[in-house]
């Protein structure tokens, strides 16, 4: 199971944070080549990731492009370069129709073809971060290659002409709706990133928020930010005790012939025990 | 005499009978704020005098003017553990006819304990002295805390001049007491306070190096070490910082004391202190005013001599007490060599200090450097100017893995039980390879310059003049 707990940005046309991108222990890098990237430094950026995808060590690591969003000609330069590069999936900004999604997936195959890359390589990670984005993501969720959604609480409370807060009422409906189409698609829900680098408190009260309602990761734009979100994402002891409490019940109970069994006075059902399984999973036990 | 006191470093020094070719010794606590180093040699100008060797046991930029010095033939010898800046610019570019002398932190006192380098003059920066030469660092304008570089100095030296700008009725306790002073002068200043210690060392916030430093804590913990009574001596890099507040973290978390710890004392050091994580600091030199002030207040907090803290001639120094020690290294090579002397163009940059000393005296010598820095790999096949033996150093932690030494296989096999990114030092040098692709060397060919004496006194290596 590819884990999504973090995933770090990192700007495009910073040579120094690009060559050390993948030593921070974030399961993920979105390269970025949009809106970290000013517009006289594109082509030099989409260089420099084409070629640090071709080269630099990142053993477990996720490599994601964000690319230019597909209202700006480029994004199919972008596109083309990552892909050749060897990007695992990419990132695409703004997404709003499931008929994009189409268009970018259409896009992929011919540049995967292209450069001699299997057919279907690539994931997509779509970035909702419009009113129309977050309204149209059951569409964008179940679009093919798309394995993840990301919410961009930036852009999207600035077209709802609202202030970003530290606790994000205003993005709770966004946070909910996003959530729930992932789920309902069966991939990733990946939380807005906690834009304060230094505080740390707040950082994670916002991921054991975000963890709370469902999301499975959070994006990052700080390296310092990694080993907290990650934390945060990996069940505790006490968790992963529960969990192997109920798989050994169920096992149990299944030797000795019994329908129902119960850990600590709670009755284990399907959903209980699917619980318990994902747990024991995402810290590596079968 | 009772009162020592002289009106002038010039005449101090015609007192002291300075003469041509003679040993000139100097500490490093001011470090690049100290006065005293140039304002005594632009004494010894003034006198006529030529042909005297410096032994300091460090050298920063702001002794730059000792370069003069140098062409004019007032100093022909030089005898250091550190040096960096102009002075080390001049050496490495051939500026002087006599290789300099390079030892350690631990290896300085023990040549001088041993006669092995004689010293006319100790003179000796005293943040306070009084009129009979007793010295202390942790008061005055110029306070630096320890005096624990200028103590074998001090008891060896033929004559012993202290320089102070701070004169008082009565030091007490003194770190340098006045059976051991000939004389005592006083100028306006000693150094500048800015350069002599830092406000507070300050925890960085390179995410490369908290990488680094969190790899580094782990593998300590990792090493069983980290139990009560442990001890353990961290730098004042970044990196080391860094590593040292992950390891109070750790040692909170599972309830562990400290028995000692020790080396350049910094104010994340002196928190170990005050909260109970050790028993007791070794302080040979104080790198800011947290740790200037402790050693001032708490008797916990004690100072030490050079050495006592290194020196393999005291028969038992506090390093062979040590359980982990954090080093850096400019190079480390494929046998665990580390070279702190030079960049890898074979130009001096530094120097041993307490560098060997702790990694053979240490359970556990942890060096944490960046596989990659400005474009070079750290791993190279063979060090420019091996510092440290490769077999004192144990480990090696980088931002993309950790390098355990082969002598130690029951090390690699903790840390790989403890999940972290264990490969061979082999294989550390090829993905720093893939990154870099591969310099060309640059192995500097010239004359010696620079002679790098173990702690024992043996020959380890030399280093060459750069073109």
């Amino acid at each position: 199971m590819k884990r999504r707990r973090s995933l770090l940005f990192v700007p495009g046309n910073n040579p120094g944070m690009v060559a050390n991108a993948g030593v921070f222990g974030a399961d993920g890098v979105i390269f970025d080549l949009e809106d970290a990237v000013a517009q006289d430094q594109k082509d030099g950026a989409r260089i420099l990731v084409r070629n640090a995808l071709a080269v630099l060590p990142m053993k477990g690591c996720e490599r994601i492009v964000r690319i230019n969003s597909m209202d700006r000609p480029i994004w199919l330069e972008d596109l083309e370069a990552v892909v050749a590069g060897g990007a695992d999936s990419i990132m695409l900004p703004k997404a709003q129709s499931r008929a994009e999604m189409e268009e970018l997936d259409r896009a992929l195959s011919d540049a995967e073809k292209r450069v001699g890359r299997e057919e279907g390589a690539l994931d997509v990670i779509a970035l909702v971060e419009t009113p129309t984005g977050v309204e149209n993501s059951g569409d964008i969720a179940t679009a093919r290659r798309v394995s993840g959604m990301l919410l961009g609480a930036e852009d999207l409370t600035a077209a709802l002409g609202v202030p970003r807060t530290v606790d994000g009422e205003e993005i709770s409906y966004a946070r909910g709706r996003m959530v729930m189409a992932a789920k309902a698609a069966g991939i990733d829900a990946i939380d807005t990133p906690f834009t304060d680098t230094d505080d740390m408190e707040g950082l994670v009260k916002d991921v054991l928020f975000a963890r709370s309602i469902g999301f499975d990761g959070k994006a990052l734009i700080s390296p310092r930010h990694v080993e907290a979100v990650n934390r945060a994402f990996t069940p505790t002891d006490g968790e992963m005790e529960w969990a192997r409490a109920v798989v050994r019940a169920l096992e149990e109970g299944e030797r000795a012939g019994k329908g129902a069994v119960s850990v600590g006075g709670k009755m284990v059902d399907a959903p209980v025990a699917a619980r318990a399984r994902k747990t024991l999973a995402m810290r590596g036990e079968a | 005499m009772r009162d020592k006191m002289i009106g002038s470093l010039k005449e101090a020094l015609k007192v002291m009978g300075l003469a041509d070719g003679m040993t000139l010794s100097f500490h490093h606590h001011l470090r690049n704020g100290d006065a005293v180093l140039n304002g005594t040699l632009d004494a010894a100008f003034s006198l006529g005098v030529s042909g005297l060797t410096v032994a300091a046991s460090s050298i920063f930029p702001v002794h730059a003017p000792l370069v003069e010095h140098i062409r004019k033939g007032t100093v022909s010898r030089l005898e250091v553990n550190y040096m960096s800046g102009p002075v080390a610019d001049f050496v490495s570019r051939g500026g002087i006819a006599e290789p300099v002398i390079f030892r350690t932190h631990g290896g300085r006192p023990r040549s001088i304990e041993s006669g092995e380098l004689p010293i006319d003059i100790a003179v000796v920066a005293a943040p306070s002295a009084d009129g009979r030469g007793n010295l202390t660092g942790t008061k005055g304008p110029s306070a630096c805390g320890s005096l624990g570089y200028a103590m074998a100095d001090a008891r060896c030296a033929k004559r012993v001049l202290a320089v102070t700008d701070n004169p008082v009725d009565r030091v007490a306790p003194a770190s340098i007491d006045q059976s051991l002073v000939d004389a005592v002068v006083t100028v306006d200043s000693i150094g500048d306070p800015a350069g002599i210690v830092s406000g507070t060392t300050r925890m960085p916030r390179d995410p490369v190096a908290l990488v680094m430093a969190r790899y580094a804590a782990m593998a300590i913990k990792a090493s069983g070490l980290l139990a009560d009574g442990v001890s353990f001596q961290t730098g004042a890099g970044g990196a080391s910082l860094a590593a040292a507040s992950y390891l109070r973290d750790m040692m909170r978390d599972l309830g562990v004391v400290g028995s000692f710890g020790m080396g350049g004392i910094t104010s994340h050091m002196v928190r170990f202190l005050r909260e109970g994580l050790v028993k007791r600091l070794y302080d040979v030199q104080c790198f800011d005013l947290e740790a200037v002030k402790s050693i001032a207040e708490d008797e916990r907090h004690v100072e030490v001599s050079a050495s006592l803290y290194a020196s393999p001639g005291t028969k038992g120094p506090l390093v062979d007490d040590l359980d982990v020690v954090i080093l850096g290294a400019t190079e480390i090579d494929l046998d665990f060599n580390v070279n702190v002397h030079t960049d890898s163009s074979g130009r001096i940059i530094g120097g041993s200090g307490g560098h060997s000393d702790t990694a053979a005296g240490a359970k556990l010598a942890v060096v944490v450097a960046p596989l990659v820095r400005s474009r070079l790999p750290i791993v190279v096949d063979r060090v420019t100017t091996v510092s440290t033996p490769g077999d004192t150093v144990d480990l090696l932690v980088t931002e993309r893995g950790i390098a355990v030494n082969p002598r130690r296989p029951e090390l690699r096999e903790a840390l790989d039980r403890a999940g972290l990114p264990v490969m061979s030092i082999r294989e550390l040098r090829e993905i720093a390879l893939s990154i870099t692709g591969v310099p060309r060397s640059s192995r500097p060919k010239g004359r010696t310059v620079g002679i790098v004496e173990y702690r024992d006194g043996s020959l380890i290596d030399r280093i060459s003049e750069v073109s």
